[in-house]
């Protein structure tokens, strides 16, 4: 089943374009990462999917239209922000109280199993809690409910690294299943790339680079070639090349790795490394400022 | 932190059954009840003015102020009870003017907004729920803590006067409480709740619409409508018509000025008075107005 269609997807603020037509088709049981720059219009993405902001062009999210049916998508979609966004006034029983008040696929007790493994206590306040413990009782929340698609917007930024690391632990062991769809954008791209079954870059409204996991790692290979071999390298057209410790790495865009492989170590480069090489080389983006 | 690790859990049983779909009631019952645990000075501030109220009486009656008066002229004995009632009602008044004010700001401003979007509970279930409060929560809460404060003042002046020896039967016919009570509920559902509601919504709209200076946006054009009025035309009509909606002066209130509406003698209940007044049903379509442009904007708007 596909969780979201989105063909043609266009948004202009004022004379700003964010979304530059773009098409999408995300399947169910997917992990999607979104990455991009600051600007690139993830954000504006996850607004339109989220129904919070109109959009010209055609989009579906599990079937719905998400800004004219938001509170009915609602119940089947989950969303993290990338600042706190739970009111800092609220208890976190009155926060367990009143989405089990309002929300049909919450699943308190759960989400009181979820809390029992942190410090947070029921009577504190959000704004008596840190940062990352509001954050866990985010989670909390939301792996209570029993959503379709989750949708997270830079949900460890600020965090320390335990917490980072908690965090995609907790979403892939206690939350992740086959039939629930995952939409994560983030800077921290390392973090995620072992999580992540789908990839795709996006820069200033356009999509750079759509594709699975798997086809990430057979097309991309990186090869560290010693001196006398950066010659024979370049012929293959990478598509990227840095000098690290006095070797070249460079980095090649659908060449046979067996080819690669007598010129040096060939293996999967990080999602960085592919980021930087197909979004830096653009015209008018910052080169080599990324890293 | 995770006791179990199951890479890839089993998807959840309960995958397959379609959920209970919760009632709207039950949504904008939850709505209501978040509204007061955020904003607690809802109850908070009228509890603390009947607070001072009653200290102030029991005060007065300990010392006697004013007994003699009291004592010449029995039908005085109300005038504390309406004197409180009337401080209660300016504080609904301000308590709804600044929880308007501030309904639809504050979460953009927090940027909660966020969080209560990703809820399947609709603009309209939210905006109606703010909305509710000036017209039915503060009302009824205000009736509530003015008759548990006259309740006991009249216990306080009951205790006064058998502690120096009266009778406090006199005292007890000259308060017809079933009736002040039900006037006062009348008074309060009219006056403070249905009248000036238009207003309420007013306020609600431009919190939903300002990034900052709500009370700015919400008084100015009223300013500004006054006085072009009264450079062009030399009239203050607008002023009028907004103060007297502001401060509840509705028909039901023209046969008693002065008397806060609380005198059997003087008022009488006059629905039909009330109901018939084309004020009234132009002051609900204007609320009708500012709520769908209020429910309307909502939807458009993000955090600050």
């Amino acid at each position: 089943m596909t969780c979201i269609e989105a063909r043609g997807l266009r948004k202009t603020y004022g004379t700003t374009l964010a979304l530059d037509g773009i098409d999408l088709r995300v399947e169910e049981g997917r992990i999607l990462g979104l990455i991009g720059p600051n600007g690139a219009g993830k954000t504006t993405a996850l607004n339109a999917i989220l129904g919070l902001t109109p959009y010209q062009g055609e989009l579906r999210v599990l079937g719905r239209d998400p800004w004219n049916q938001r509170d009915q998508l609602m119940c089947d979609v989950c969303y993290i922000a990338d600042v706190a966004v739970l009111p800092r006034w609220m208890q976190v029983s009155q926060a367990l109280d009143y989405l089990g008040g309002v929300h049909p696929r919450f699943d308190r007790a759960k989400a009181e199993g979820f809390l029992a493994k942190t410090t947070i206590r029921r009577s504190s306040k959000v704004r008596e809690l840190s940062k990352g413990m509001v954050t866990q009782l985010h989670l909390a929340l939301i792996m209570a409910i029993d959503a379709k698609l989750l949708v997270l917007d830079e949900p460890t930024l600020g965090l320390d690294l335990l917490y980072r690391k908690q965090f995609y632990d907790s979403l892939l062991n206690d939350y992740f299943d086959r039939s629930r769809t995952v939409l994560v954008t983030t800077h921290q791209v390392e973090e995620i790339q072992n999580v992540l079954t789908d990839l795709m870059f996006i820069d200033r409204g356009h999509i750079m680079l759509s594709c699975s996991m798997e086809e990430f790692e057979s097309r991309y290979v990186e090869v560290a070639a010693p001196p006398d071999q950066v010659a024979a390298a370049r012929a293959f057209r990478p598509i990227h090349e840095r000098q690290v410790l006095g070797r070249s790495i460079l980095l090649f865009d659908g060449v046979d790795r067996q080819q690669l492989a007598t010129l040096g170590d060939a293996r999967t480069p990080s999602i960085a490394d592919v980021f930087v090489a197909v979004i830096g080389n653009q015209p008018g983006s910052a080169q080599g400022a990324a890293r | 932190m995770n006791t179990q690790a199951n890479p890839v859990p089993e998807p959840s049983q309960e995958q397959g059954v379609a959920p209970a779909t919760i009632p709207a009631t039950q949504i904008f019952r939850w709505s209501l009840r978040r509204e007061l645990w955020e904003n607690r000075f809802i109850y908070m501030a009228p509890l603390a003015v009947a607070g001072a109220v009653l200290v102030a009486f029991s005060v007065s009656s300990i010392l006697g102020i004013g007994e003699a008066l009291l004592r010449l002229v029995p039908s005085r004995h109300r005038m504390p009870y309406d004197m409180a009632a009337g401080v209660m009602m300016l504080t609904s008044i301000l308590v709804s003017v600044f929880y308007c004010l501030d309904a639809l700001y504050s979460e953009r401003r927090d940027r909660s907004i966020l969080f209560w979007k990703s809820l399947p509970v609709s603009d309209v279930t939210i905006v109606l729920s703010k909305a509710a409060i000036p017209l039915i929560v503060v009302p009824l809460l205000t009736f509530a803590i003015t008759v548990a404060m006259q309740w006991i003042m009249l216990l306080v002046s009951s205790a006064v006067l058998l502690a120096s020896g009266q009778s406090v039967a006199m005292l007890w016919r000259s308060l017809p409480l079933a009736s002040m009570w039900l006037l006062l509920l009348y008074h309060l559902a009219t006056a403070h709740a249905i009248w000036p509601f238009p207003i309420y919504c007013w306020l609600l709209l431009v919190s939903g619409w300002a990034r900052r200076a709500t009370f700015l946006w919400a008084a100015l054009p009223l300013v500004v409508i006054a006085g072009v009025e009264g450079i062009m035309f030399r009239t203050s009509h607008f002023a009028e018509l907004i103060g007297r909606r502001f401060i509840g002066d509705a028909p039901v209130m023209k046969m008693a000025p002065g008397s806060m509406g609380l005198d059997p003698l003087t008022t009488q209940v006059t629905v039909d008075r009330f109901l018939t007044s084309p004020g009234l049903w132009i002051g609900f379509a204007m609320a009708a107005a500012f709520l769908a442009a209020a429910v309307r904007l909502r939807r458009y708007q993000g955090p600050i």
